[in-house]
């Protein structure tokens, strides 16, 4: 569904590539974490899925569409619902021309939604496309029902709370109809009630179907996942399932990232003679396969 | 000497008129040397409450005593701003200065310091952060990486050698790494210069490997003001407020559903670890 080949991307004025030659395969239905620390390239390969960047060598094919093909990048972003942070600069006050332009929302919730009103919001995008208006209040309350914010539809947007904004946010992609989500640290600006919400609903999306890239620093995120992707340096260094991932705790500290919690206790354990398996991610699989042996 | 809070209550005002109260009569002593972690849903009214530890809002009902200085006195705001450094959320998009030394010297120098103290009061705070001077000084902050830059806007308010540090979040936005940094200079600062720290956190986590005294506000009012060990034994009533739970207290909760005796105390790491290596003994 998704494929990079050799994929080289450099920033202007830049001393080294922020991706360099990275080849990837995402199929259809897939859950995809991508984890790295700050500058490690994860947000640069998200931003290549839509055409937002287009890598410097190397191609990027979705659906069977080159990004770099102009005549394509429009059916693409039709196909690749994004939700990626944006810095200040780069929206310039209201979102809403930017939006527009590439077919996504923001991290920011305060920037990205255009509109007062719930559904008004919702409605943007499809609007924006030229749906018909009968099919724009279907796609609507189909969007706020996988969101969970039916009941709000009528609502003040300034009178959510920060993680419903960032559902009615996700909303409005959703009404855009994507086979692809992608998520650039969708949770970094919520709280703890609000990450698990969030979460929640891109689980039962991809549970329905969908394709989801998620970009995010919270490994306790991951451990859900069918795969994570281990980004450092612009390179790839780890690729698998979360149980297999986790087994490199070497590589992951040497990416300078901390494995979740019940991850570190299980390897501690070992060395104390407990038995476990690669399985244990989470504290109910750890004090699952511990209870046996106390 | 320490920062006592006495009957503190607050509420903002809409066209004149009072709003319901962030702030509900506050209580309680922050001890010198200690490190404060302030938890509590969105709205719950922190933020609100660190503002009043230096006069950025003022003491309209109870009062706020950092050292002896009463805030509600204006003549004492002076003084107590000398004494608590605040370091707001995303502090790096404040910086400004053409470069990073400017930036850093910016604080003391308005404090009418002499430019040889300015100088080793920034090459000190420079240090203390992990900015390296050659590096570092000339550069323009915006240059930085975003880590870096969170460390630099740090560094400009220990330039002025507050005796309290709050910090509204300072984690938020970095990677595992930054997050790593920024605790272990908190810890420094604690232990080497003997600065008091108030942090505002969403991270239970960090609280409970960090923290002396942990507050709980809900809905404006003191929940619990106690050990992180004795907060985090509170797992129900902190996931009833909408909280999570440090890690480690989730791996103890399953235990115990499980029927596993794990003291309900345990809440780091190494508490954790002990327990088993010393024979899963009862509290």
């Amino acid at each position: 569904m998704i494929r990079f080949d050799n994929v080289t991307f450099q920033y202007e004025k830049a001393d080294t590539p922020a991706l360099s030659d990275i080849n990837l395969e995402i199929r259809e239905g897939e859950f995809v974490a991508i984890v790295g620390h700050n500058g490690s390239g994860k947000s640069t390969l998200a931003k290549h899925v839509n055409g937002l960047l287009l890598p410097t060598q190397g191609g990027v094919t979705v659906c069977g569409m080159q990004t770099s093909n102009e005549d394509d990048i429009l059916k693409i972003r039709q196909k690749v619902g994004q939700y990626i942070i944006a810095s200040p600069a780069e929206i310039t006050g209201n979102g809403a021309p930017y939006r527009q332009k590439v077919g996504m929302a923001f991290q920011n919730p305060d920037n990205q939604l255009v509109t007062t009103v719930v559904e008004e919001d919702v409605a943007f995008g499809p609007e924006n496309l030229g749906v018909q208006p009968s099919e724009i209040r279907e796609r609507v309350d189909e969007a706020l029902a996988s969101v969970g914010m039916t009941a709000f539809a009528q609502f003040a947007v300034h009178h959510l709370s920060g993680g419903q904004k960032q559902r009615i946010a996700i909303a409005g992609i959703l009404a855009l109809k994507p086979q692809i989500l992608v998520l650039d640290e969708a949770t970094a600006m919520l709280d703890p009630s609000g990450r698990s919400e969030l979460l929640e609903t891109v689980k039962k999306l991809h549970e329905e179907g969908m394709t989801v890239l998620m970009v995010t620093q919270y490994m306790e995120e991951t451990t859900g996942c069918d795969r994570i992707i281990v980004m450092k340096g612009g390179k790839v260094v780890l690729d698998g399932s979360p149980a297999d991932v986790f087994t490199h705790t070497d590589i992951l500290t040497a990416s300078n990232l901390i494995p979740p919690e019940p991850v570190i206790v299980r390897d501690a354990l070992r060395t104390m003679g407990y038995t476990l398996s690669d399985r244990v991610l989470t504290a109910e699989q750890l004090a699952e396969e511990l209870c046996p042996s106390l | 000497m320490s920062i006592v809070i006495n009957h503190l209550t607050y509420a903002y005002t809409q066209g004149g008129k009072p709003l319901d109260p962030t702030l509900k009569d506050l209580s309680f002593t922050i001890e010198e040397g200690s490190f404060l972690g302030i938890i509590g849903h969105t709205g719950s009214g922190k933020s609100t409450f660190v503002k009043h530890l230096n006069g950025l809002l003022p003491c309209e009902k109870g009062t706020v005593v950092v050292d002896g200085h009463d805030l509600s006195q204006k003549s004492e705001r002076k003084t107590v701003r000398s004494l608590v450094g605040m370091v707001f959320q995303y502090p790096e998009y404040q910086l400004f200065a053409e470069t990073v030394f400017e930036d850093v010297a910016f604080g003391p120098r308005n404090m009418k310091l002499d430019e040889s103290e300015v100088k080793s009061r920034v090459e000190n705070a420079m240090a203390l952060v992990g900015l390296d001077q050659e590096r570092f000084s000339d550069r323009s902050p915006f240059e930085l990486s975003g880590g870096e830059r969170r460390r630099a806007a740090i560094a400009g308010v220990l330039a002025m050698h507050p005796k309290y540090l709050v910090l509204d979040e300072p984690m938020a936005g970095l990677d595992p790494l930054g997050r790593r940094e920024i605790l272990a200079l908190l810890e420094t600062l604690r232990t080497e210069s003997g600065c008091t720290i108030i942090m505002i956190s969403h991270s239970m986590d960090d609280i409970a490997n960090h923290a002396t005294k942990v507050l709980v506000l809900e809905k404006g009012s003191v929940l619990m003001y106690d050990t992180p060990q004795s907060v985090f034994s509170h797992s129900e009533e902190l996931q009833r407020i909408g909280l999570s739970v440090p890690g480690i207290t989730k791996i103890c909760i399953e235990l115990n559903r499980k029927g596993i005796m794990i003291p309900a105390s345990i809440c780091t790491e190494d508490e954790f670890l002990t327990w088993f290596r010393e024979g899963r003994q009862h509290a």
